[in-house]
């Protein structure tokens, strides 16, 4: 329709190739910044797989959320929670039974991994149902109302003393409170290889790469696979919503969005498909938080705070909410301009200009360019400050975005809420077309087709 | 053509019987009177918008609701379809009490509404908009949709559904704008839309809300065609309207609401000669 349906139609592979390209593109400006900073192979590739992580999760985000905003309309800022709740109970499942003296305060249930992601989205699930129930009843934005306050509840609990530990099934399990939770159950990458018996094969290949990285290559090897299988989840999720949104229960789900009087008045009942459509995005994002965190070796309350649930929001926003495409590019944008971008960018700046003092403090960088307009000190203790005025440009992307390309990269999609193409099928284009010459064509239910001239006229 | 009453289960028998190939068949009403309802009563704070309407719509009939502004017309529709609950009274159809039952039951029972201002889905092609319609889709089930196998079952009801939503779209000769995001309609196409949707969902009786509201003539008239035609298919119209000598011209039978009560009903000959409503009209001035 406009440049970016042009974009996607010129693109060889059409979105997948559109997807690609993105990709790639940044890639190749992550791996011109690592030549610039004089990363060595190690430093490059160590970096890619960062980037790749982030893509990751923010794509697994932003597409769990253009289920519940971009085709149901549920306005869902509570992302968060549904992902601590995923961390949290799947650590509680899976973390190893408690031993006295040991590294980890508490202990877990002891079950393996996989049971223990299937309970955290689950219970993710169960508590968007319990959210659901009262909000989905009332106008969209008290769901907003409910949700963030649902997040902040659930990190506050984790915080709690009185989570911290207790007993259930006979052992010493918990939350760990405000010092955090080690996650101490077996690297998410072995239990994975284990399961399937190649454990052994995985060792194997991580030696074998000792020809490109000298020594102890294992993390960087682990950090480049969890990327991959991330990506490979990107894949999962996206096969899974784009079958969801192309149905007629996807159907429904937009029609929902766009007036949910008239899903109701023509039977539908829109009270269960909302309800589905926010248990199915909330056991998505538990699952998306699990994979966030797993790797990370620990994880504290104070991680989820409300700003990530903004973080996947732009992201979709960026992206085009209502298009699975777009929330995976939006995602990969995301995560390499705003989230990743910025400390490149400062850690470029320092390396290619390396003996720049900044001034120390915000008057002493302001006062140059007041009294004598000398703009430096003020530029160089921005660029100082980057990490923290992160969130200020991600706050002027999307006042931009909203002024100029409200609907995103590659919104207003056209992905069509069907299980077929909705053109004309043959048989019927054949009817119609003797129809037009004959005038009237009577169908075996007695519709005429080419009607007008067999209307009554009372007049 | 293909034989459009082929029922591979259930499910897709109630569906076929909902699409347009089977227009008479659909149609299951055995009483004379599908519609009654009785006693009914509604406030909104201190006022009293429905006032024990009581009134009954033949089987088969174009029945006329007219009324002055704020009569309870409005109200009345939205008691019956259940957008909002009465306070008193009840509603029947087809002999079961659907009285303060979801829009969506009222609707899965073969009686469908359209609105005031057509409500369009503006950002859903007419395509996807006619798609929606049909009952009891298999594939409203979301495991369905998505695992690999059952979703072919879901493709065949799909297939049948688009061969019918064609047929509708070219009854009521919208099919040029098929592919049209329903945003992008005139106000008339957005009413015809709105009709065709509504038929898709297999109605034993439709309840229009001023279908003719900003409509032009030459629209109008192809509408009241298409209303003429499905009435003697079978079908149970029952149509609020402000243009009195459209509903004079066209109804067979006629209710006149005045505040939130039926006032008079009869033919059109009988209202028209009626000193009561001509002075509920004109405020008692003639």
């Amino acid at each position: 329709m406009s440049v970016r349906d042009d974009i996607a139609a010129r693109m060889p592979g059409g979105d997948a190739g559109l997807i690609l390209a993105v990709l790639a593109t940044a890639y190749l400006l992550y791996v011109l910044a690592g030549v610039v900073l004089g990363y060595d192979l190690r430093g490059q590739l160590n970096s890619l797989a960062t980037l790749t992580f982030y893509i990751g999760v923010f794509a697994m985000l932003s597409l769990a959320l253009n289920l519940h905003w971009g085709y149901t309309g549920l306005f869902n800022i509570g992302i968060v929670g549904f992902m601590a709740v995923g961390v949290y109970v799947m650590a509680l499942v899976s973390k190893p039974t408690f031993v006295a003296g040991g590294a980890a305060q508490v202990g877990g249930l002891g079950l393996p991994l996989w049971v223990g992601i299937i309970a955290g989205m689950v219970a993710a699930a169960v508590l968007g149902f319990v959210v659901a129930l009262p909000a989905l009843r009332l106008r969209a934005d008290y769901l907003a109302i409910v949700t963030i306050a649902m997040s902040e509840i659930v990190r506050f609990s984790f915080l709690s003393g009185d989570l911290q530990q207790f007993q259930l099934f006979g052992s010493k399990v918990g939350f760990g409170g405000g010092s955090g939770l080690i996650l101490d159950f077996v690297p998410p990458l072995e239990a994975l290889f284990q399961s399937v018996g190649l454990w052994g094969v995985y060792l194997g290949f991580v030696d074998a790469t000792k020809v490109i990285v000298p020594t102890n290559p294992k993390p960087v090897v682990d950090g480049l696979v969890y990327g991959l299988l991330l990506l490979t989840f990107v894949t999962v999720f996206f096969w899974l919503l784009k079958r969801t949104g192309e149905s007629p229960f996807g159907r429904v789900l937009k029609a929902i969005r766009e007036d949910e009087d008239v899903a109701n008045a023509l039977g539908k009942d829109t009270d269960r498909f909302k309800i589905k459509s926010f248990m199915l995005g909330c056991a998505l994002m538990g699952l998306a938080g699990i994979l966030w965190l797993m790797p990370q070796g620990a994880v504290t309350p104070n991680f989820f705070r409300p700003r990530v649930t903004f973080f996947v929001w732009i992201a979709l926003i960026i992206g085009g909410a209502g298009s699975n495409t777009g929330s995976v590019l939006g995602g990969a944008t995301f995560a390499a301009l705003l989230y990743q971008g910025p400390r490149y960018f400062q850690n470029l700046v320092t390396t290619v200009l390396p003996n720049l003092d900044s001034p120390p403090g915000f008057g002493q960088a302001i006062g140059p360019l007041i009294s004598q307009l000398d703009p430096v000190p003020f530029l160089l203790y921005t660029i100082d400050s980057i990490r923290q005025l992160q969130l200020v440009v991600m706050g002027l992307v999307l006042i931009w975005l909203m002024h100029n390309r409200p609907e995103g990269l590659l919104g207003h999609r056209k992905e069509t809420a069907s299980v077929i193409s909705l053109s004309r099928p043959k048989a019927a284009a054949a009817a119609t077309d003797g129809g037009s010459a004959d005038g009237d064509v009577q169908t075996d239910g007695g519709v005429d087709v080419a009607d007008n001239n067999g209307g009554v006229d009372d007049e | 053509m293909s034989d459009a009453s082929q029922p591979v289960d259930d499910v897709a028998t109630k569906v076929d019987e909902g699409a347009l190939g089977s227009f008479a068949s659909g149609v299951q009403t055995t009483e004379e009177y599908p519609l009654r309802v009785e006693g009914l009563r509604k406030s909104f704070g201190g006022i009293t918008a429905v006032d024990g309407a009581t009134f009954q719509v033949e089987s088969g009939s174009l029945t006329g609701l007219i009324g002055p502004n704020g009569a309870g017309k409005s109200t009345t529709f939205n008691l019956i379809t259940g957008m909002i609950k009465p306070d008193a009274g009840t509603v029947t159809f087809n002999g079961e009490d659907i009285t303060g039952l979801d829009p969506h039951e009222v609707a899965n029972r073969g009686m469908v509404r359209t609105f005031q201002i057509a409500r369009e889905l503006s950002e859903m092609t007419v395509l996807e908009n006619m798609m929606l319609a049909p009952q009891r889709q298999r594939g409203e089930e979301l495991w369905r949709s998505v695992l690999p196998g059952v979703r072919n079952d879901v493709r065949e009801q799909e297939e049948e559904l688009l061969e019918r939503v064609w047929e509708v779209l070219d009854f009521f000769d919208i099919d040029h704008i098929a592919e049209e995001y329903a945003g992008n309609l005139s106000g008339g196409q957005r009413k015809l839309l709105e009709m065709a949707r509504a038929l898709l969902t297999d109605p034993d009786m439709l309840l229009l809300d001023e279908p003719f509201a900003g409509v032009n003539p030459t629209l109008e008239k192809k509408l009241l065609e298409h209303i003429h035609e499905l009435r003697e298919q079978g079908y149970t119209f029952l149509l609020v309207e402000h243009d009195m000598d459209l509903i004079m011209n066209n109804c067979e039978h006629v209710i006149v609401l005045h505040q939130g009560r039926v006032l008079t009903e009869g033919t059109p000959d009988d209202i028209r000669s009626n000193e009561e409503v001509i002075e509920a009209y004109l405020g008692g001035n003639v």
